[in-house]
């Protein structure tokens, strides 16, 4: 707009200033905090001096996390879930727009109810059911009384036990399963011309020919997007992890580890540095991601909810 | 709305879709029932059968004095974190829309608490708010006791609302940024023309515009805050649950009655109240997304 303001835009600045101090402070200060030295850090009042501590801590932070083993757990959940989720989005509602039959708009609704169903929510029975994956399997086989009749039949009694805990299928799988995911494929499918689809049935292409060569590189911008947001949201899943690993040292990813990052209140003096150098550690890959991708993920973060 | 050339429908369409119906089904719809099934017993924990019990569990919970005051807690962290991040997210936004030189490079930095991981700023807030280190120390200095968070109920609970409406400016920025950005820039010049400066154009203009987008996040926050992983995360790190269980919220209630009480019974029938309070929510965003069409 052509017009001028010098005073509203001062305000403007001062507003969007004060914007960039509250959204930088926290991390700003975790990395001050973890730039120095114990004694530093428990001044009072804080200095914002970068002491230069910061490799000692970010080495401290290391070794008392086992950052090692654990960043590559979170990697390989991460992965996993993105993987998973982009993957079965994708099939879901490739089936959901592109088959005539009658039973689609009931598979719609029930992936799309599960967004009144958050974990946090159903915590306690998704847990007993990752202790047995088989479970509702072995409930069906015994109520139908087909694990009876093989029991009369064959005189072997159907147990089926197949525990998730502690395991990184464990982690990823009952995060896989995506609505919101499978509504942004849906939407974008829609906007597909229906020509291309008759095209490919003209050249002699079936279903899933047109899937692969066409439908897939189309949705390359949707995927990146989708793929984004999700690393995001399985990279900082905390409370599944939480229960999911009771074996810590072997499956536990980076998130859960922070909680064992708070100073003992009765040891001393707090160290707080090493405690955010940990910080930082788990905050760094999701924000990278984001920064990279900034352009397709904001354009899919908004698409979803259309 | 359908598709004129579709593939013949055989058993590759059953096939494509099965995987996600088997993950919804084992890891969603069997563990409502199972909460649902529960919620109506009495379980033992670790097996030992269950008994049959109405709607005791509901009015147990109902009656529990502990179960109000975390309601009371839940709604006071929704409201409250929810209004303080639409708020600072609405006038980030619509400042940065004056696209003035330079508010690229803000937007950039707006976005990323979206990013940052609820327990990791969690942790960086119980630094900087703690009553003997950090930034607020030095007003225990003046006046001991006057702030500590591990003690005084309500600054833990502001502590929390604190940590949340951080964590959301990014996400509510990217909406209402995308939102403002859809308004036709002819709406603009012409008000522009007729003499409305900048501050008017963004009360008479925008701000009425926004509505719709306004409405949507509100829901989505409100049910964020009361079910979502955020609050979980943050709430387990900053104070879990203390003092005195004044920032007990529903969601984390839920995970130490099961968890650490071992009263399957109990949390089932909280996660069905909640289930239902997460329905209404939905209920009314789908209400709102119908009308937002007609707003086009």
């Amino acid at each position: 707009m052509i017009e001028r303001t010098p005073i509203f835009n001062a305000v403007t600045y001062a507003i969007m200033i004060g914007g960039l101090l509250v959204v930088l402070l926290p991390v700003w200060m975790a990395f001050t905090a973890a730039t120095q030295t114990v004694e530093a850090v428990n001044r009072i009042p804080f200095s914002f001096a970068l002491g230069d501590e910061l490799l000692t801590n970010l080495g401290a932070a290391w070794q008392r996390g086992d950052f090692g083993t654990k960043l590559a757990n979170s990697f390989i959940l991460a992965a996993g879930v993105t993987l998973g989720k982009v993957m079965i989005a994708a099939l879901s509602a490739f089936s959901i727009v592109y088959f005539n039959y009658r039973l689609r708009m009931i598979f719609f609704w029930v992936i799309f109810v599960t967004l009144m169903l958050p974990l946090e929510v159903r915590i306690v029975p998704t847990y007993a059911v990752a202790a047995n994956a088989l479970a509702p399997l072995q409930a069906i086989l015994d109520v139908t009384g087909i694990s009876a009749l093989i029991a009369v039949l064959s005189g072997v009694e159907v147990s089926l036990q197949w525990n998730l805990l502690n395991s990184y299928v464990g982690l990823i799988l009952p995060l896989v399963a995506t609505a919101t995911g499978t509504f942004l494929y849906r939407q974008f499918f829609m906007t597909v011309p229906d020509e291309l689809a008759e095209a490919a049935k003209m050249d002699g292409a079936g279903a899933f020919r047109f899937f692969v060569e066409i439908l897939m590189p189309l949705s390359r911008t949707n995927m990146l997007a989708l793929a984004t947001i999700m690393f995001v949201y399985a990279w900082n899943q905390y409370l599944w992890p939480l229960l999911v690993t009771t074996d810590r040292g072997t499956y536990g990813t980076a998130i859960i580890e922070l909680k064992q990052m708070v100073p003992n209140p009765y040891g001393g003096l707090p160290d707080w540095n090493v405690a955010m150098a940990a910080a930082l550690i788990v905050m760094l890959p999701p924000v990278v991601v984001v920064a990279l991708m900034q352009r397709w993920f904001v354009r899919g973060l908004i698409a979803t909810e259309k | 709305m359908e598709k004129r050339a579709v593939f013949r429908a055989g058993s590759l369409a059953y096939l494509l879709i099965l995987p996600q119906l088997l993950l919804v089904f084992v890891f969603f719809y069997w563990p409502t029932g199972a909460a649902l099934y529960w919620a109506f017993t009495l379980e033992m924990p670790w097996g030992g059968g269950n008994q049959w019990v109405g709607l005791e569990n509901f009015t147990a919970v109902l009656k529990d004095g502990k179960y109000w005051s975390s309601v009371v807690a839940s709604c006071v962290f929704a409201f409250a974190a929810t209004a303080l991040a639409l708020a600072q997210a609405l006038v980030l936004a619509l400042f940065v829309d004056r696209q003035l030189r330079g508010s690229r490079g803000f937007r950039s930095f707006y976005v990323w608490p979206y990013a940052v991981a609820a327990p990791a700023v969690s942790l960086a807030f119980r630094f900087i708010f703690a009553p003997e280190t950090g930034l607020v120390a030095f007003v225990n200095q003046w006046w001991p006791g006057l702030w500590n968070p591990s003690i005084n109920g309500a600054q833990a609970m502001a502590l929390v609302v604190l940590c949340f409406a951080w964590k959301w400016i990014g996400y509510n920025f990217i909406f209402l940024l995308a939102a403002l950005q859809s308004i036709p820039r002819a709406l603009m010049e012409a008000s522009a023309m007729d003499g409305a400066g900048p501050l008017r154009r963004m009360l008479d203009i925008q701000l009425p515009l926004l509505t719709p987008t306004f409405f949507f996040l509100l829901v989505i926050n409100l049910t964020e805050s009361f079910v979502g992983p955020d609050s979980f995360g943050i709430v387990d790190i900053l104070t879990e649950g203390g003092p005195a269980n004044a920032t007990n919220l529903l969601v984390y209630k839920i995970y130490s009655d099961g968890f650490k009480g071992l009263d399957y019974s109990g949390a089932a029938a909280q996660s069905i109240i909640l289930m239902l309070l997460v329905m209404v929510l939905t209920f009314i965003q789908f209400r709102w997304v119908e009308r937002r069409v007609h707003y086009k």
